[in-house]
């Protein structure tokens, strides 16, 4: 077999699958901040939260009610998405018409309530939640667990999915319209208001469902969300918040780079992110992705 | 105070209040009323931007808990005097202030709080793998030396004392320069930065002087906090940690003078009162969160004091009133 470096290439291609999955789920999660920030100016804080309850939604249908993981990925992101509905209906709305900085108050505050009431309820420590797909493929130089292989793909489809839609259809066009004049599209007769929260319920969705697939990966626990949304908000300042694309990419981006620096030099994988982000800052402000305003 | 008062109820009421620090240990337990001081001093170090610059940083956290470390590693490892670790983590909080500061200005609003939250992050896993933080353990046992070779601060009345110094003379650096034509220029770029600028201020050396005099201020705290509780460890720095102080200052009121002292009591209050309820703190901050930010955004002290102004000289418009914070607009 060859070497490269010194490093094997099944480790170096195990990292290298590892930062892909990471990637997958920095991107799932950047971009449902971007679709949420770009309508409602609000940083979601509860996304993490809300990562969180995806997988412990799933979990729960497992163990309390013998439901499976294929159903649960479709069922735990509604039930999650319906939550994130009442929230915005009901705490969220009221905040529209002040400074951007109460919305992040307000999300940073329901984000410890949710997470206060997992850890009293669950404790700290992680659950196991069972691989749907078990088996693997060998491809010659490193060996593919199926369900790994499928997060990646799944991840990839989502993206571009709402890439697509946002950028590219009739409902996108309304969305980006209402981004950036609500009350003129208001006048053309589109319930903006009614969009706001379909927004912010897809883009939790979108948090859920990440949560789902995460939980065979990961260990179900309270506290997989708030190690994560920091993390993402990196991903997020070095995409640029503006751009869908700018997240996707700077998602999978950084989950590779993540996973070489664990091989490469592996004291650094913690903050290499945020190394990159201080960089970033210096030569484009406005992210790589975004434009200044 | 900010309201309009006599001259002489001022002095008295002044009086009260320093009576009453001077007379507290006596009644209260010393080491609660310390750490209260410390997330005071803690608070009004944040108060100090995103009241009076605008400026929402998430992430206070870092100086207060690197600090900390400082103080606590070099008075215990290398023997250094109290003061002299206490002075060398208010520096390097002011060092590390200028870092973020370069790196974070350069974004508004919702980024700045999301930049400075993440390098404090960074920060946080610096100190979870640094040798001498010791990881999950922390500094513990760090001896409290006599201060300035004589003063014996074993004694929690002394140090007492002590930490009550250190906070009047950081209070009043603070309500110094919130009083002086620096300070105006800040609130000034607070209200409307685009017109600050067209006035010829050079809008973000003021902004990084703020956030190193806040860090600094920050990590006098931590410093203090270390040697109060003999102990650093990685609680400080962790991102909860700046929640914490987020709560405080908004609780107390954002941008008053006394609203961050108010509700550094009132937070360490509630949490020493309920020690015992585990998870349920973390639950019981969140909510008071969502209701300070819905409903009181002004804080305890940002409602009452215009109300307690109208009663000190009723019939007299209380023009110089706590303005409710406001932050920047230019969010995006």
């Amino acid at each position: 077999m060859f070497e490269l470096l010194g490093i094997p290439p099944q480790a170096l291609f195990g990292q290298l699958l590892l930062g892909l999955i990471n990637g997958a789920f920095y991107a799932l999660l950047s971009l449902g901040l971007a679709v949420i920030f770009g309508l409602l100016n609000v940083i979601n804080f509860i996304h993490g939260a809300q990562y969180m309850m995806g997988a412990f939604v799933a979990w729960m249908l497992l163990n309390w009610a013998g439901i499976g993981f294929w159903p649960a990925l479709l069922i735990a992101p509604v039930v999650v998405a319906i939550t994130g509905i009442v929230i915005e209906r009901l705490l969220l709305r009221r905040l529209y018409h002040l400074d951007h900085l109460y919305g992040l108050l307000l999300t940073f505050g329901i984000a410890i309530i949710i997470e206060g009431l997992f850890r009293y309820r669950f404790g700290s420590s992680g659950q196991p939640y069972d691989n749907p797909l078990p088996g693997g493929h060998n491809l010659g130089f490193m060996y593919l667990p199926n369900y790994r292989g499928l997060v990646v793909v799944a991840s990839l489809l989502i993206c571009f999915g709402t890439w697509f839609v946002i950028e590219r259809t009739r409902l996108g066009s309304y969305l980006r319209a209402a981004t950036e004049n609500p009350t003129l599209v208001r006048a053309f007769g589109i319930n903006v208001p009614r969009m706001i929260t379909l927004t912010y319920g897809f883009g939790v969705g979108l948090a859920a469902l990440a949560g789902v697939m995460a939980a065979p990966i990961y260990q179900v626990s309270p506290l997989m969300g708030s190690n994560l949304i920091i993390v993402v908000f990196a991903v997020v300042v070095i995409g640029g918040m503006g751009s869908i694309m700018g997240s996707i990419v700077a998602g999978f981006g950084l989950g590779v780079i993540e996973g070489l620096t664990k091989v490469f030099y592996p004291e650094a994988s913690n903050t290499v992110i945020f190394v990159i982000m201080a960089i970033v800052l210096l030569i484009k402000p406005a992210g790589l992705f975004g434009t200044p305003r | 105070m900010q309201m309009t008062m006599s001259p002489t109820a001022r002095l008295i009421l002044a009086a009260v209040i320093a009576l009453l620090a001077l007379a507290a240990p006596y009644v209260i337990y010393p080491v609660f009323l310390m750490k209260a001081l410390c997330f005071a001093l803690f608070a009004c170090a944040f108060n100090l931007l995103i009241g009076y610059v605008g400026l929402l940083s998430f992430g206070h956290a870092a100086y207060f808990g690197m600090a900390a470390y400082i103080t606590a590693y070099s008075v215990k490892a290398w023997g250094w005097p109290t003061e002299i670790g206490i002075l060398a983590g208010t520096a390097v909080a002011a060092v590390m202030g200028v870092v973020v500061g370069v790196l974070a200005i350069r974004r508004h609003g919702i980024y700045f709080a999301m930049i400075t939250l993440a390098l404090a992050q960074m920060v946080y896993f610096f100190c979870l793998q640094a040798k001498f933080t010791g990881g999950e353990d922390g500094i513990q046992a760090v001896p409290r030396r006599p201060l300035l070779g004589v003063l014996d601060i074993t004694d929690n009345h002394v140090l007492y004392y002590v930490v009550l110094a250190i906070f009047v003379a950081a209070f009043a650096v603070i309500y110094r320069t919130i009083h002086s034509p620096f300070g105006q220029v800040l609130k000034a770029i607070r209200e409307n930065e685009t017109r600050a600028v067209s006035l010829g201020y050079r809008v973000e050396r003021y902004k990084l002087m703020a956030l190193t005099l806040s860090a600094a201020l920050a990590g006098l705290a931590g410093s203090t906090k270390a040697i109060v509780f003999q102990l650093a460890s990685l609680t400080d720095v962790q991102w909860q940690m700046s929640g914490e102080v987020v709560l405080m200052t908004l609780v107390g009121g954002m941008g008053t003078i006394f609203g961050p002292v108010v509700g550094a009591f009132v937070i360490v209050g509630m949490q020493n009162y309920l020690a015992e309820a585990g998870e349920w703190v973390l639950v019981i901050q969140g909510v008071i969160f969502v209701v300070v930010v819905l409903a009181f955004r002004r804080g305890i002290v940002g409602e009452l004091a215009p109300r307690l102004a109208r009663l000190v000289r009723p019939g007299a418009q209380a023009t110089d009133t706590p303005q409710p914070a406001r932050l920047t607009s230019d969010a995006r």
